[in-house]
């Protein structure tokens, strides 16, 4: 902004004073705005941080009346007492394994399909494509009972699979890709096809390989989401060693009255890891997500 | 060259094989099942009989499901717009920050979009404790009492719609600074020339070019909270669900808890035609945005 305002000034000689004093009340509006943007971005992110803190208190300290922005003594007890006394072992093993699964199947699957939409010819690719973008449209919440009853018919529930199957429909990574696809030039399929390369061949050496940015990020926010899922776990798993992390964390209640320093710290166990993930791939979380909204990043 | 034709055929069907089984099985199977079962009067698990639109009827002179419709609406309502345009506000902020100052701020404001709704949940439903939460101070100098938030009935889908502004307009706030960046700094400079007034910018330059964008989000907004289930459902936990009950809250209940699969399968159909009806205007405001 500022040099903007400076470029106008002297292109703008002829009224040196008039914009001088309106140059000067700019930047105190200026920083006036950074300064409100840095107490909301404080107070928005404060929850997270007061949970956090609170995690670290004693529990008579959690609870006391003063208010404490820092503990006075610091501890990891209800850190300790979660993973001792929850099944939350267990239930990371379980996020990991079923958000994985869900997001290395989806992605193959899909590229493949969007590799074959994108530069083969067959038969019905017309009709599954508009299938594909037709099912964008479709909410996957309002057919939790026929994945119930079908999973259950596969006797499937309270598995890792009942888990996985009903969570692989993401119609948004197919079409990401295939856009992707049909950007990479003619020629490098041309020339491998020239060296005789077969289908799969140039998928994964040539088009998989051009597009790893894309699938990390893709992959990224695929993982993220399953590792979130609510619903659907919560609704295919009822014997509590066979639930997601985030599910599980609601699931116990202490039998001798809430510990809020504990049930925090369940939910910051349960938030770690794609807290973490997310600040190392800060970049390609927004991209990922500028790419499924349909708008390039 | 027919027999290239031929195997580039083989080659492609197999690609799409996987894809189309999973499609097949858990997306277009169970998405006929769910009509089918609305027109019997099966339980959850195992048969039952046609009964043609018995539960349509039924369901039209149901009183707890029309109040599920209108929690729904009446949650869509508090939450689409605040969130688009707290959404905007803030990526306007943002937009004016530059390099690692920039990335810091955003950050504080996106990773509440990363976390799992039960960390959401649990985190204010302790910053709104009524013994020891945080948030009892402004509450208490307000109301002049220490106010049960989730456990009042006219706060609750208010409070339950602010958490989630707070959860998800990290989206928004991206969407909107990538639209911020693409408006040229021309027009800006243009603007700036003419000593043009913050405000002034605002409507003629910022608001018209970004509204795209705007629209986007909005109808984004619209399809994802009509689908609303896991904060209403956590934060009534241990009170009465009725009055607030939203419309997969209502399938939930009526498939897992009151075992009527038949008449849980109608609703979702009700639910799965307005989504699709208000996907159908999301189309539409997207195509018209492509022509531009």
């Amino acid at each position: 902004m500022s040099t903007v305002e400076s470029r106008a000034a002297t292109l703008d000689s002829g009224a040196t004073t008039r914009r001088s004093r309106a140059n000067k009340a700019f930047d105190i509006g200026g920083l006036i705005l950074t300064l409100i943007t840095v107490i909301f971005a404080v107070l928005w992110a404060f929850p997270i941080y007061w949970a956090l803190i609170t995690t670290l208190k004693p529990e008579q300290q959690a609870i006391a009346k003063t208010v404490e922005f820092l503990p006075r003594t610091w501890t990891v007890e209800a850190y300790w007492h979660v993973l001792v006394n929850t099944m939350i072992g267990r239930w990371y093993i379980n996020s990991l394994v079923t958000s994985l699964a869900v997001t290395v199947i989806t992605l193959v699957t899909s590229a493949l399909t969007a590799y074959a939409l994108s530069q083969l010819r067959f038969p019905g690719r017309t009709v599954l494509w508009y299938l594909i973008l037709a099912s964008f449209m479709v909410p996957l919440t309002a057919l939790i009972v026929n994945h119930f009853i079908l999973m259950a018919q596969f006797s499937l529930i309270n598995t890792w699979m009942g888990v996985v199957l009903p969570q692989l429909i993401h119609p948004v990574v197919i079409i990401v890709y295939k856009n992707f696809f049909d950007s990479v030039p003619k020629e490098y399929r041309e020339a491998a096809k020239m060296d005789s390369a077969g289908e799969f061949q140039i998928f994964r050496r040539i088009y998989l390989p051009m597009n790893w940015g894309v699938t990390t990020a893709l992959a990224i926010v695929t993982f993220i989401g399953a590792w979130n899922a609510f619903l659907w776990p919560f609704l295919a798993v009822s014997r509590p060693e066979m639930m997601n992390v985030a599910v599980g964390i609601t699931s116990v209640n202490d039998a001798f009255g809430v510990q809020y320093a504990r049930e925090l710290a369940g939910a910051i166990l349960a938030a770690l890891l794609v807290a973490v993930l997310y600040l190392i791939f800060q970049r390609r979380v927004t991209q990922a997500i500028m790419l499924s909204a349909g708008v390039k990043g | 060259m027919l027999r290239n034709h031929r195997q580039e055929m083989v080659v492609a069907l197999l690609f799409v094989l996987p894809f189309v089984l999973i499609y097949g099985v858990l997306f277009l199977w169970p998405t006929f099942q769910m009509v089918y079962l609305s027109f019997t009067d099966a339980p959850l698990i195992g048969p039952g009989e046609w009964i043609g639109i018995e539960n349509y009827v039924e369901m039209f002179d149901d009183r707890r499901f029309w109040t599920s419709v209108r929690n729904t609406a009446y949650f869509v309502v508090l939450t689409v717009i605040p969130n688009t345009l707290i959404g905007l506000v803030i990526a306007m902020m943002v937009s004016r920050l530059k390099g690692w100052q920039q990335s810091l701020i955003l950050a504080m404001f996106f990773l509440p979009y990363i976390l799992p709704v039960t960390v959401v949940y649990r985190i204010w439903n302790w910053m709104f404790n009524v013994q020891f939460g945080i948030m009892q101070y402004p509450l208490t100098w307000i109301f002049g009492k220490a106010t049960p938030v989730f456990r009042t009935q006219w706060m609750f889908m208010p409070a339950v719609a602010f958490v989630t502004v707070w959860w998800t307009c990290g989206f928004n706030i991206l969407l909107f600074l990538s639209g911020l960046r693409s408006i040229s700094t021309d027009i800006y400079e243009a603007a700036a020339l003419d000593n043009a007034s913050r405000w002034t910018i605002f409507r003629r330059i910022t608001w018209p070019l970004i509204w795209p964008v705007t629209a986007l989000v909005l109808t984004i907004q619209l399809i994802l909270q009509l689908k609303i289930f896991d904060q209403v459902y956590l934060f009534v936990q241990g009170g009465r669900p009725d009055p607030s009950m939203v419309m997969v809250q209502y399938i939930y209940s009526q498939a897992f808890q009151k075992n009527e699969g038949g008449y849980a399968a109608a609703i979702s159909v009700a639910l799965f035609v307005i989504v699709i009806v208000f996907s159908i205007l999301q189309f539409q405001v997207l195509r018209g945005r492509g022509q531009k």
